[in-house]
């Protein structure tokens, strides 16, 4: 179809913690390594869409002043951990719209050891008590009034869907973490490359139960980046880069629709699903059709709901999903080969766009000691907290 | 500043402190009854202005806990945070009090009654008073 959108050029660094680079160093690494993967140079881009979560002030303009100021048009995009799904998309839709027909998405966080997420301060003893804000608090709530930090909010989501359904218990949880970990010492680009036994996952220092440190996602550094195009632009290319497209089938993006409760426990099922939905009727593509899948596990727990919410296994039927290990890489869907976010790592905004560089590795058979066999269909997705979602479905080229 | 009585404050708008029984209190969407703690500017469901206050029920039943043991500096750990849907309606946050914080005294769809205790004081001697969920 002539609007088809296509994956000609994708790259990645190395999820770490960098020393001797900066963000901006980051990003050029991966959009750098994303057009010459096209075989394209920065001239050749229309548009750029930069994620970054934490550095929100011209990041994308900041990366031009190094690889090339063209005079494109340029769009910074801040969408929590879907920042750089949004910005693949900022890419997508130029082109869909017909403004622009190579389209560059970077996505770029240097995170450090930046500890927990979604801390506030502490109180100001000194001040006389004033109801603040829209719920008139006169102090901060984390710790008073149940947890904000990410590791327990995802724990409680976890916990929701154990109360729902049959046979999820802590041990279905860490079972997720064992696989991940097992996946990433088959992956170079990984944070961590390291195997752990179910009983080391399991009696590790809790962090939020049921997930222990090693069912938590990392903080850390690194960028991805991928290079679009439409049909029509694809034709003229070189038939290598041609053999090497990655159809682009569906992408989606939702944010969290109202459901009661939703503003004290954040909802990560109902977003998920929704777009999960609309992404397999517009790929034409059935769970079941999947070879391999890259969803949001930025902790053990979020990971189970989402083989249910993606529709991967039976309905309620998460734990014992697990338990028959359906989604290690040799099993009935692989779940997260490249380690995950708990041992690839979790830059932030870097996120969003190496899990469409996982799959497309997979689907051009490039993934080396991790390739999974033969893989021709395959989805991504990423949630951001608050809430957004983006699910991608790719197909190997036909050509 | 009477000794005996020192002045109290809730720790959020919602609670209110009723001489010897503090209840919550939300924003009661008029069109759809949709509920919400916070200061709002439409309703988030079906996008009406229009709201009532609404007092909540004290009782309600846990949908899912975390045990927190790893913090901010100024937090103590360990300590159980849970979401409680009460009964008759509305969704809140909250701490368990006066439960071991271990998996084994704590259970999903466990009943639990509201229960408030001080924060602390500040400089003019006023007290913040917080709620949690104990076993009833």
């Amino acid at each position: 179809m002539a609007d088809d959108l296509w994956i000609i050029g994708v790259s990645m660094t190395r999820f770490m913690r960098y020393k001797d680079k900066d963000l901006i160093d980051l990003a050029s690494d991966a959009a750098l390594g994303a057009l010459g993967d096209a075989e394209l140079t920065i001239s050749d881009v229309d548009v750029l869409g930069a994620g970054c979560l934490f550095e929100t002030s011209g990041v994308g303009q900041r990366l031009q002043k190094q690889i090339g100021q063209t005079g494109i048009p340029v769009y910074n995009v801040a969408n929590a951990c879907a920042t750089g799904a949004t910005a693949f998309r900022v890419a997508a839709m130029a082109i869909k719209a017909g403004e622009a027909e190579i389209g560059l998405a970077v996505g770029v966080e240097q995170m450090g050891k930046r500890g927990l997420l979604g801390a506030g301060g502490p109180a100001d003893a000194d001040k006389p008590f004033e109801p603040a804000g829209r719920y008139g608090a006169v102090g901060p709530v984390d710790g008073i009034l149940g947890t904000s930090l990410m590791p327990g909010t995802f724990a409680q989501a976890g916990m929701e869907y154990a109360y729902v359904n049959d046979g999820v218990g802590f041990e279905q949880f860490a079972k997720v973490a064992e696989k991940n970990h097992a996946h990433s010492a088959l992956n170079p680009l990984a944070q961590y490359q390291k195997a752990f036994s179910l009983d080391e996952i399991m009696s590790g220092e809790m962090i939020a139960y049921p997930n222990t440190l090693l069912m938590c996602c990392p903080t850390g550094d690194g960028a991805a980046a991928a290079v679009l195009t439409n049909s029509e632009r694809l034709k003229s290319m070189p038939a290598e880069v041609r053999r090497r497209a990655v159809k682009v089938s569906a992408s989606v993006m939702t944010s969290d629709p109202y459901v009661d409760g939703g503003s004290v426990q954040y909802d990560v099922n109902t977003l998920t699903r929704q777009a999960a939905d609309q992404a397999y009727e517009s790929a034409g593509v059935s769970p079941q059709d999947l070879d391999l899948v890259e969803l949001h596990d930025c902790f053990a727990t979020a990971e189970l709901c989402h083989y249910d919410n993606l529709r991967l296994c039976e309905p309620g039927g998460a734990g014992d999903w697990i338990d028959r290990r359906a989604p290690w890489r040799d099993g009935q869907i692989p779940v997260n080969v490249s380690g995950g976010l708990l041992s690839k790592g979790h830059p932030l905004g870097a996120t969003g766009i190496a899990n469409i560089y996982e799959v497309s590795t997979h689907l051009r058979g490039e993934a080396g000691d991790r390739q999974i066999d033969n893989a021709k269909v395959g989805l991504t997705h990423v949630i951001g907290l608050g809430s957004a979602c983006a699910v991608h479905i790719l197909e190997r080229s036909a050509a | 500043m009477d000794d005996a009585h020192p002045a109290r404050i809730p720790y959020v708008g919602y609670l209110v402190l009723d001489d010897d029984e503090p209840y919550l209190t939300a924003s009661e969407c008029v069109s759809c009854g949709a509920l919400y703690f916070d200061r709002r500017n439409a309703c988030a469901s079906c996008g009406k202005q229009e709201f009532q206050s609404r007092r909540l029920a004290s009782n309600g039943k846990v949908r899912a806990y975390t045990i927190v043991h790893r913090s901010t500096p100024d937090v103590a750990v360990p300590y159980v945070s849970a979401v409680v849907d009460l009964d008759g309606g509305g969704t809140v946050k909250a701490n368990l009090v006066g439960v071991k914080p271990v998996p084994d005294d704590i259970s999903l769809g466990m009943k639990v009654t509201l229960t408030t205790f001080a924060v602390g004081t500040d400089r003019n001697g006023t007290q913040a008073i917080a709620f949690g969920y104990r076993k009833p």
